[in-house]
């Protein structure tokens, strides 16, 4: 699969009001990039906008997938709510993608991403009785059995204890390697971690920031990676 | 237990004041009589009791039934399209403006004298809080899910069927317990307008001839036979629709 990067040039405006400057994101293909910022700038709009969900919201300019194609139905979503449906099974959530479509639920394969994710044992229990870091794992299941080449992530780990967050990063790191990946998060260290790309959007509009070396996702206490880390935060506080 | 204790408590305090009340004012028996007497009569026409109980019975259960499905399926329609909301959501709010009661010599003269003419009037008691405690329901799914759903390439019929239905049974369940305690009402409305069996018709004709006695024991049956309903509506709903919230 090759997964394509996301061009998106324009003013974007939530019920006629601008939200930011005019701005141009560019996720290159195959890679992950880390978009911050402070809180109710549009961080989630834009991934919204790029899902074609966004019936808030609209773009006066491009959006577009960098080989041509159009992007409906090449990108999936995966949010800080796990949004798991509690009636359903942890394998039931897990195609339940195929099930909307009406399509062939191909089980098998959902038991190998289950199997991936470390819930195979899970697999027949309702997800009220999974633990958090379970069921962001159930998620990432049910989002990689879309099989969607541009994956957008919003703050997906931000409610996961320390341990469970890092543990989960390298699992949906190793897990979404072949994909482009559009992560929106609040979290400095996971940016400095997994970024290849580090965009800052804030009232002044979208702009790059230096990425620590190494190949993401970077080991935890990476002298590099944790000055990058607090460099970010720095220019985060800073930020009027 | 406890629950138990409490009731058979709360029962025997309820016939201590009713036999006092009785004792204290020396009323008449035909205008009230005591626990005692309407037990006994209670024994003595089981026969009668019964049978009328079972023609109120199949009147409420036929009623609930059918303004299950017809509330279900209304509410799905009017959550489902907006031109059906903007329509008939305004004669629904208009027909509860209408008594139910007033409606009852209506119905008794379109649809007979026989049980037809009770079940549509308990269809119609219950109607309006099976659609509406259902639609709110439907109406309030996450919109997150449907977003996700959208995102997955869902229509929106099959959003409908996989995502705001189950969202929405627990909904539909508060509505069948309500149901489940107001349908008598219904099926006994129809009964005191015209009829000749059933418990209403009972009561009126016991009520005609000053066998108060006979009277309150169809109404304490009655009386149980909704509590039992709505117990048993209460533990259906338990085990099938509320596992979803």
């Amino acid at each position: 699969m090759s997964a394509p990067g996301i061009f998106l040039q324009g003013h974007v405006a939530i019920g006629g009001a601008p939200l930011v400057p005019q701005i141009t994101l560019d996720v290159a293909p195959g890679s992950w990039t880390c978009l911050l910022g402070p809180s109710g700038v549009g961080k989630s709009t834009l991934l919204r906008l790029i899902a074609g969900i966004a019936d808030e919201a609209t773009l006066t300019g491009t959006l577009a997938a960098s080989d041509g194609a159009p992007l409906r139905g090449r990108v999936a979503l995966m949010a800080q709510s796990d949004l798991l449906l509690p009636w359903l099974s942890v394998l039931d959530n897990v195609t339940l993608g195929a099930r909307l479509r009406g399509a062939d639920t191909q089980p098998e394969r959902a038991t190998a991403l289950l199997e991936q994710v470390g819930l195979i044992d899970h697999a027949a229990k309702r997800p009220a009785q999974l633990s958090g870091g379970q069921r962001q794992r159930a998620a990432l299941a049910r989002t990689l059995m879309e099989d969607r080449p541009i994956v957008l992530l919003d703050e997906p780990f931000s409610a996961l204890d320390a341990r469970t967050r890092a543990q989960v990063q390298d699992l949906t790191a190793q897990l979404l390697s072949n994909h482009t990946v559009l992560m929106v998060t609040h979290d400095p260290s996971e940016a400095a971690r997994l970024g290849k790309a580090i965009l800052i959007l804030n009232e002044r509009g979208l702009a790059p920031w230096p990425v620590p070396p190494g190949a993401p996702p970077r080991p935890v206490d990476d002298a590099k990676t944790l000055e990058a880390q607090g460099a970010l935060l720095a220019a985060l506080r800073a930020a009027p | 237990m406890r629950r138990a204790a409490n009731a058979v408590a709360a029962t025997i305090v309820a016939l201590a004041v009713w036999q006092g009340l009785i004792i204290a004012t020396g009323v008449p028996r035909f205008i009230l009589p005591g626990p005692a007497l309407v037990a006994e009569t209670l024994w003595t026409s089981r026969a009668l009791i019964a049978h009328h109980t079972m023609i109120t019975g199949i009147e409420v259960l036929a009623g609930l039934a059918l303004g299950a499905i017809l509330g279900g399926l209304t509410a799905i329609g009017l959550a489902a399209s907006p031109i059906a909301r903007n329509l008939v959501r305004p004669m629904l709010i208009f027909s509860q403006a209408v008594p139910v009661f007033a409606l009852a010599p209506i119905l008794t003269l379109w649809f007979g004298y026989g049980i037809g003419s009770k079940v549509v009037m308990t269809l119609l008691v219950i109607y309006f809080p099976v659609t509406s405690a259902f639609f709110d329901a439907l109406m309030r799914t996450p919109q997150a899910w449907i977003d996700m759903a959208r995102l997955m390439g869902a229509s929106p019929a099959r959003i409908m069927r996989h995502i705001r239905i189950p969202a929405g049974l627990p909904g539909f369940a508060s509505g069948l317990r309500l149901a489940a305690v107001y349908a008598p009402i219904g099926a006994i409305i129809g009964e005191w307008v015209g009829a000749s069996k059933g418990l209403g018709y009972l009561m009126l004709l016991a009520n005609g001839r000053a066998k108060t006695d006979l009277m309150f024991a169809a109404l304490i049956v009655l009386a149980v036979c909704t509590v039992l309903l709505h117990a048993a509506v209460d533990r259906a709903c338990r085990a099938t629709l509320d596992r979803n919230a």
